[in-house]
């Protein structure tokens, strides 16, 4: 981050910026931080079942200075936000969150005095996933989703007016239909 | 095997050496260039087989998405973690800060070029050997460069300014010097044997015999002292994650981590190649293959090949004892070294000086030989039995109080019903139902 978003436009960029993000998306490492239930589903994605090792992201760092993705598993207290905060300033960029689950999205059921009402009034989030609690499979399609995103990240202001001006943009396939058993029919 | 076997040997063949003193500046160029570029190949290899190895033993796939069976993985990595932002803490001491990750990197890659890979070869037309450069003092190289490494984790913990790290490098501290004195003193034999500290002359020396065979209690002994040498599980106090979050790089970011990361794993493979080179012969041809064609497998580049894997074989030990053993206990790990390993490496030194100095003695026969050593044998047991006996534990169980002083209830306590309760269930029987409940609930309210 710096350096690059200095550089001028070409086709050699283009080439950089989609090595730089396929670095970013294929090692993403997890901050180990669990609020919730939510939080063991999270355990379990890690576990052999569903293995989230073979997008290379087993590696849950438990220092936030390691770590690129903070999963938020779980509802967030009032009490536990400024921590919550702390862990996101305390992680270097490029930093993605996920909000894992309705409470953590939006309060969910919790609609009370005690938990805010979706973390994003806390921390900036990258993609929401709802559930209650989501499962395994439903986490990892918004990782690979998260994925899809990181790809199209631009290297800098020209390149991110250029993309909007072409239009360019990964397709977010859900898992269910990219990965469905050959010969089901729509 | 002996040191008249050694000079047998150099009669016939030039030593490493002899071999490697009239190099060119360029062709040894060459060559730490190369042994650069394989290190480095091999770490990134490294780090993707024990993902993928730990995953194995764990019953699922470990990383498989990038590049073919997910083998791009540790490149990815690299590249992820030097495009990061570089935090430096507030509190953090500037220059050691930045320091110490570059102390961490740099041993290992120079323990490296002592390794005797091979013997003899002829490289673009110049007769040298497989090994960059050869010193008299080759093991002792090693050992400095793997103690200079922990100077990286202290200082590391100490400038972060940040408790957590400063507790891994005072473990980290504390450890690598229990265990750098088990893994000496494991060494002294088989220097006894070689009669030689040049690593070049060790490999050769086991001809006629691995060390692993010979002293098979020191090879056991460096094992485990090079796993709590090199802070791998289950001896990884110092970077314990459960309890120290990250141990000693808990504040490292980007490519001051990536430093610390490639140090680690380049130590593994010091450590290892450094037992092949000690303990299992270097570059030589194992036994059943080493019948073929008059040893060989032995000559030219082939010993590359079995330098390679023996050292691949130590490393699988690595991630093997990672996926099996649970972390000790930091108390437990110290009495470890310090009660277990260094008194056994002592008595063991012992006892192979005597065996040599029986059998190179003259005069001594064969019977005159095993009398001594049944004797020594004898005495070392009744001595044994003459040792106090552990102290029976007290029969009483007792309740630990883990040193708080906080009192505990006794094992056997029983609790009596409280006589105020008694009165109560009593005179609510008595009286009438509605009285009892308002007066209770006042009693408990105001007096209680
Ligand atoms: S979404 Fe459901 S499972 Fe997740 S934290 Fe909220 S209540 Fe728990």
């Amino acid at each position: 981050m710096g350096l690059e978003e200095k550089l001028p436009n070409g086709i050699l960029l283009t080439t950089v910026e989609k090595l730089v993000n396929w670095s970013r998306k294929t090692s993403m490492w997890p901050a180990t931080f669990g609020l919730a239930c939510c939080a063991i589903e999270m355990m379990t994605t890690g576990g052999s079942r569903y293995d989230i090792a073979r997008f290379g992201m087993e590696r849950f760092s438990a220092t936030p200075r390691q770590a690129d993705l903070m999963i938020v598993a779980g509802r967030v207290s009032n009490k536990m936000a400024p921590v919550l905060r702390q862990i996101y300033d305390q992680m270097p960029e490029p930093r993605w969150v996920l909000s894992m689950g309705v409470c953590a999205s939006s309060g969910g059921m919790f609609n009370n005095y005690a938990i805010v009402q979706g973390v994003d009034h806390v921390v900036p989030v990258d993609i929401y996933l709802p559930g209650c609690p989501p499962r395994p499979e439903m986490l990892l399609d918004a990782i690979l989703k998260l994925h899809a995103k990181v790809m199209d990240e631009p290297l800098g202001p020209a390149r991110a007016a250029l993309k909007a001006e072409r239009g360019e943009r990964t397709e977010l396939i859900p898992s269910s239909v990219r990965y469905a058993p050959r010969g089901a029919g729509k | 095997m002996t040191t008249t076997a050694v000079l047998a040997q150099a009669q016939q063949r030039l030593s490493n050496a002899e071999l490697l003193a009239d190099d060119p500046l360029w062709l040894t160029l060459i060559k730490v260039v190369v042994l650069f570029i394989v290190v480095m190949l091999t770490l990134a290899l490294l780090v993707w087989a024990e993902r993928r190895v730990l995953g194995r033993l764990q019953n699922r796939p470990g990383p498989n998405r990038a590049g073919p069976f997910g083998m791009l993985q540790s490149i990815a990595d690299a590249l992820k973690l030097s495009l990061k932002e570089d935090i430096r803490p507030a509190r953090a001491d500037k220059w050691v800060y930045i320091m110490a990750p570059i102390i961490g990197g740099i041993p290992p890659f120079l323990a490296m070029a002592v390794m005797p890979f091979g013997g003899e070869v002829t490289m673009f037309g110049v007769q040298t050997a497989l090994q960059v450069v050869d010193l008299p003092v080759g093991v002792l190289v090693v050992l400095a460069c793997s103690s200079v490494g922990v100077y990286s984790i202290v200082l590391a913990g100490w400038s972060s300014g940040s408790p957590y790290p400063l507790l891994g490098a005072l473990r980290s501290a504390a450890q690598v010097i229990s265990y750098e004195i088990a893994m000496g003193l494991s060494i002294v034999g088989v220097v006894l044997f070689a009669g030689s500290l040049s690593t070049a002359d060790i490999a050769a020396a086991q001809s006629g015999g691995w060390f692993a065979w010979i002293l098979p209690i020191s090879f056991v002994i460096y094992l485990i002292s090079m796993v709590g040498e090199t802070n791998r599980a289950p001896f990884d106090l110092p970077e314990a994650e459960s309890e120290l979050v990250g141990g000693f790089h808990t504040e490292y970011t980007s490519l001051k981590f990536l430093m610390f990361f490639l140090a680690e794993y380049a130590n593994m493979v010091v450590v290892s190649a450094f037992a092949t080179t000690l303990f299992l012969g270097g570059g030589a041809v194992p036994w059943p293959l080493s019948a073929i064609a008059d040893n060989a497998l032995s000559s030219g580049y082939w010993p590359l090949l079995w330098f390679g894997l023996k050292t691949a074989l130590l490393i699988f030990g690595f991630i093997w004892a990672r996926a099996a053993l649970p972390r000790l206990r930091y108390d437990q790990f110290m009495k470890f070294g310090w009660k277990v390993l260094v008194p056994l490496n002592l008595v063991w030194i012992v006892a192979v000086t005597a065996l040599r100095v029986l059998r190179n003695a003259e005069g001594v026969t064969s019977g005159q030989r095993i009398v001594i050593i049944g004797v020594a044998v004898a005495v070392l047991v009744l001595g044994s039995l003459l040792l106090p006996g552990r102290q029976v534990a007290d029969e009483e169980p007792q309740v630990p109080l883990a040193g708080s002083g906080y009192p505990l209830p006794p094992l056997d306590l029983t609790v009596p019903t409280p006589p105020r309760q008694r009165r109560t269930v009593r005179a609510r029987a008595e009286q009438p139902r509605e009285a009892v409940t308002a007066s209770g609930k006042e009693a408990g309210d105001g007096n209680a």
